[in-house]
């Protein structure tokens, strides 16, 4: 690898871009590729692009079935989770999700929540959730949960996330909770309301905070690697 | 505002460019196929300074030990490698997968 090569490749992860280093492995010739274009000693394309592409989607790395002399590594941006609401579910979902590799913000402007004392180690932006969700812009990489009951910093939490490239979006609530904010959503015309996930999490059966905690981010890691895979319910 | 929580990857990085910062030459090794039940995906990095340091991991511990002694003929002649580790071979007991996995792990020196 060259210096300028690790130099870019620093570079994409600081500005959370997704980048691929593709080797040929006989001479160890190398392209780095993103979106914009492509740097280095190959010229990609066809079945090779192709290959490579689809391979961001799931951030596999490996061998190209479409030329077994070249390896693809993709670098994918670290996840974000965005929680909404500091309530007593986000103290052990924040952890919960720090655990699993994903860089955590929770938004509660009621300071009372948000405090110090009940979150010591994660960031707290005292916004309302729809000007920090514009000012967080989601990305691809970035699940939104909403936890705080309140359709005042729920609802346009929701609504700023679902219209967003957020790979997952989910609201706690029962179902009926749930059913009243479709209605409210169906009024007001917004739209990707079958990609929320509702009532949130999978359904382990768990009651306590640590538990509900454990299946929401349980559903974002079966999201982000299984998207098309069906809500798994009791 | 968000926390940096340093992923693998970016530690790997930084680390990387500290040692050649320090003058240290560097080499890289990547796992580029993964067979069976090997316990690191293709993709996983293990950087090697010319002091032995190491970051990183190819495996669950078993072969490290073998890619560092690679990466520093690496980083002598400046060619890459292509090393394969798995339990079918004679030298199982010293440098194989215990889990019966296999890898194919390529170094390659950062320049």
């Amino acid at each position: 690898m060259k210096a300028a090569t690790l130099a870019a490749l620093a570079h994409a992860r600081a500005a959370r871009l997704p980048v691929a280093l593709v080797t040929r492995l006989r001479d160890g010739a190398q392209t780095l590729y993103q979106r914009n274009g492509q740097h280095g000693d190959l010229l990609l394309e066809g079945a090779v692009l192709a290959e490579i592409e689809e391979r961001c989607a799931q951030d596999r790395s490996g061998r190209l079935e479409a030329d077994a002399g070249l390896f693809v590594r993709w670098y994918a941006p670290q996840r974000r989770l965005i929680i909404v609401g500091a309530v007593h579910i986000a103290q052990t979902l924040a952890p919960a999700a720090v655990m699993a590799g994903f860089e955590v913000d929770i938004v509660d402007p009621r300071t009372a929540f948000a405090t110090r004392e009940r979150f010591p180690d994660t960031p707290l932006l005292h916004e309302w959730p729809d000007l920090a969700l514009a000012r967080l812009k989601p990305d691809a990489h970035t699940a939104v949960v909403a936890l705080s009951h309140d359709p005042k910093l729920d609802d346009p939490a929701l609504v700023a996330a679902l219209a967003s490239e957020a790979f997952y979006v989910g609201a706690l609530g029962s179902r009926r909770t749930h059913a009243a904010r479709l209605e409210r959503f169906a009024a007001r015309g917004v739209t990707s309301t079958e990609r929320l996930r509702a009532p949130v999490g999978l359904d382990l059966g768990g009651r306590s905070a640590g538990e509900i905690a454990i299946a929401i981010v349980a559903e974002i890691i079966q999201v982000r690697y299984r998207p098309g895979q069906g809500k798994l319910r009791g | 505002m968000t926390r940096k929580i340093e992923s693998e990857i970016d530690e790997i990085l930084a680390q990387i460019q500290r040692w050649r910062q320090e003058r240290h030459r560097v080499a890289l090794a990547t796992i580029v196929h993964a067979w069976g039940s090997s316990p690191r995906p293709a993709g996983s990095h293990l950087a090697v300074a010319d002091t032995g340091s190491f970051v990183g991991s190819v495996s669950g511990g078993c072969v490290e030990g073998a890619v560092v002694e690679a990466a520093l003929k690496v980083i002598e002649d400046g060619k890459p490698r292509e090393l394969e580790f798995g339990v079918s071979d004679e030298q199982a007991w010293s440098v194989g997968l215990a889990c019966g996995g296999r890898i194919s792990v390529y170094v390659e020196p950062v320049e």
